[in-house]
């Protein structure tokens, strides 16, 4: 049977995956970086076509500790501030690292550009033009890993179950999508950088690959999830007209540089009639723009699509063109004119501020098991603040790399026997079916139910009507639609798999969300609509060994030390 | 006028099999691309069949490639109008199934680095 043998696998070869390994191999250890598409082009990094914040200070004079500051405030009272003082003094570390490595950070006058993004209290958000971000950074990692010495790369592969013994990670188990056969890896620790959960939203910003994978096998593994129930939505996704060959969330920039008017089906403005201040400028925050777009469409005023407009008609045409340049070529290969008349917008899934409850090192309390990236919960709280989830990429997958090495130091807990009990499970869990035919209804049906009853506007009664379905779908229907195992290439295993973890995840969000009784940030109870101090806490899950979700408070992890700026920089 | 469905043809089987076009009618969407009327084919009609994607429609992840009406292409960015398309497999990669090609670059490959068996007695590679 296929094996290989590790001192650190990294799961997931998005941006954090890739960084994990460029230092794990840094620090001396030989890497397996698997994916289950080709590496460097699978995750959220490539889509990413915003802009990054890190305190780097040539634009305009920065600290740390200020977007720390704002990091705080936007994530409502429930941020790890130990995690995200480490991801605010890191981020421009790693931005500068990644300028020697020729990324192309857009600069002016030799200083490094940077702009506004809401909640941010001055620009600070590194870009690469033009909307060019993810695939730059993809570009410039990709290059690093496939120099970096002992880091095996590894396409296709999809890991399905990790292997632990007596508290501590041994290794994996997946199988080879080009042939469906299964694969062993024996590991000293493995690092989890597979992403986020917004696939299983029917409007969602994602890469078929962000279906909760890092999360379910962090909960098999008997890790912890934190803050499940905070999934961001995104307020201005694109909806209409059908946009291809660009990133769904591609008008964020052109409101920072350029100003664009939200317009309700009948072209009335309407944010401010929600509270937040958004007149000319794009000021008003994610969670209350998403809010006011949700009430404005069940008020009966949406778009013809079912959203808003957007519209930048009041902006000249050269101003458009100078801030976007070839991006306005490739809206008008779409059919888009922004000087004739507006786009339809909508929220849509775009980020998960929960995740895999880690410490400083990016351990969880598995031994030899770390996270990066998004798959990490905490450092954001309830609402993550716009352009955090590239340095959350770089930053924590730089430590995740790091440390793993150095726990991969002891050797692989591996033992005789685990790769045949490994490759049972693959059997175990397949069927008798031939073709997995209701896989694809199956999915539908978890995209339609995590949208209407655990998206953007929750209660009580949606929550428990959605878990309880949820819950069958995992223990009945699912089992009952196991296909066949067979050799080839074969899509419903896949499928198959991608659902059982994404289930496994929905679960969790269903279950944080149904036990937070308040709103606060992305969550948004109808039935309690105030934010209750009281519950300035985290919610931990875990899994039981029948497979069962257990949730519990926690309180709110603070700074090791009080993060405050510098005298000579206030 | 807009069609109200459109047949996107797909040239089908596995490796030693003979192959086959299947015809499929899906409901048309203004702007919709070859991929997304497959995504619509595989979530209602055929689950089994064979495309591999990840990105959807950002032109990024470029594993959607296959010949759409005779020219290489990614299928996330071909739109699609009343006349359909016909999609077929690479012709110059190895067939895996369907329309999925081996695109994998040969240093990406487990094959290009697999270890020994995982059952090995003491770990040390040795049977």
């Amino acid at each position: 049977m296929a094996h290989l043998r590790t001192d650190v696998l990294v799961v997931g070869a998005g941006g954090a995956g890739m960084y994990a390994a460029i230092a794990a191999a840094e620090a001396g250890a030989q890497v397996v970086l698997a994916d289950k598409s080709l590496v460097g082009r699978g995750g959220a990094t490539i889509m990413a076509q915003m802009t990054v914040a890190a305190a780097v200070g040539e634009w305009r004079p920065d600290h740390w500790t200020r977007h720390f500051a704002d990091t705080v405030a936007a994530g409502r009272g429930l941020c790890n501030e130990e995690l995200a003082a480490i991801l605010c003094e890191e981020a421009p570390v790693r931005i500068r690292e990644m300028d020697r490595w020729k990324v192309g950070w857009a600069r002016e006058n030799g200083r490094m550009r940077a702009v506004a993004a809401p909640g941010h209290g001055l620009p600070r958000c590194v870009y690469v033009d033009f909307l060019n971000t993810g695939p730059a950074v993809a570009r410039t990692l990709r290059g690093r890993v496939a120099r970096a010495a002992g880091v095996r790369r590894v396409s296709g592969l999809a890991v399905l179950d990790l292997v632990v013994h007596d508290g501590r990670v041994a290794g994996a188990a997946g199988i080879d999508l080009e042939d469906g056969a299964p694969v062993t890896i024996a590991a000293g620790a493995v690092v989890l950088a597979a992403g986020g959960l917004t696939r299983l939203f029917r409007r969602n910003s994602a890469s078929a690959n962000m279906g909760g994978d890092a999360y379910a096998l962090a909960l098999a593994a008997g890790a912890e999830l934190v803050d499940m129930e905070f999934p961001q939505f995104f307020p201005i996704g694109h909806l209409a007209p059908r946009l291809v060959g660009m990133d769904p969330i591609m008008w964020d920039p052109f409101r920072y540089k350029l100003g664009g008017r939200l317009l309700n089906g009948r072209m009335e403005d309407f944010v401010e009639n929600y509270g937040a201040r958004d007149s000319g400028v794009y000021t008003a925050p994610r969670d209350i723009t998403s809010y006011a777009i949700v009430k404005e469409c069940e008020a009966g005023r949406a778009s013809p699509a079912g959203g808003v407009f957007l519209s930048f008609t009041h902006i000249p045409e050269p101003a458009l063109r100078a801030a976007f340049g070839p991006v306005i070529d490739r809206l008008a290969a779409n059919g888009i004119d922004l000087t004739r008349r507006p786009i339809e917008v909508a929220p849509i899934a775009h980020y998960h501020m929960g995740g895999i409850r880690v410490d400083a090192r990016m351990a969880t309390r598995i031994e030899g098991l770390f996270a990066a990236g998004e798959a990490v919960g905490g450092a954001n709280g309830a609402n993550r603040l716009s352009g955090n989830a590239i340095p959350e990429a770089f930053v924590f997958g730089e430590r995740a790399g790091r440390f793993a090495a150095e726990a991969a130091r002891g050797g692989s807990a591996w033992r005789v026997g685990d790769a045949g009990r490994a490759a049972d499970f693959l059997g175990a869990a397949a069927g008798r079916r031939r073709g997995g035919a209701g896989l694809g209804a199956l999915w539908a049906e978890l995209q339609a139910l995590m949208w209407d009853r655990v998206g953007l506007l929750r209660n009580g009664d949606g929550l428990a009507a959605g878990r309880a379905r949820i819950r069958e779908m995992r223990r009945r229907d699912l089992p009952a639609l196991a296909p066949a195992a067979r050799r080839g290439f074969d899509p419903a295993l896949r499928d198959w798999f991608d659902l059982r973890a994404s289930l496994a995840a929905a679960e969790a969000v269903a279950l944080a969300a149904a036990g937070r009784r308040e709103s606060r940030g992305a969550h948004q109870r109808e039935d309690y609509p105030e934010t209750d101090p009281a519950l300035a806490r985290n919610q931990i899950v875990h899994q039981e060994e029948d497979g069962a979700l257990v949730c519990r408070w926690a309180p709110v992890v603070g700074a090791a030390h009080a993060p405050a700026p510098p005298a000579a920089a206030e | 006028m807009r069609p109200e469905r459109v047949t996107i043809r797909v040239r089908r089987g596995g490796i030693g099999e003979p192959d086959r076009i299947e015809a499929f009618d899906v409901p048309y969407r203004e702007g919709m691309s070859a991929l997304d009327a497959l995504i619509w084919v595989r979530t209602h009609v055929d689950s089994t069949l064979a495309v591999r994607y990840a990105c959807i429609n950002a032109n990024a992840c470029k594993e959607c490639t296959m010949r759409i009406d005779g020219r290489a292409g990614y299928a996330c960015t071909a739109r699609l109008d009343a006349a359909g398309a016909l999609v077929e497999p690479l012709d110059n990669k190895p067939l895996i199934r369907d329309l999925v090609t081996d695109i994998v670059p040969p240093r990406e490959r487990l094959a290009a680095h697999l270890d020994d068996s995982g059952d090995d007695r003491d770990g040390s590679g040795r049977p």
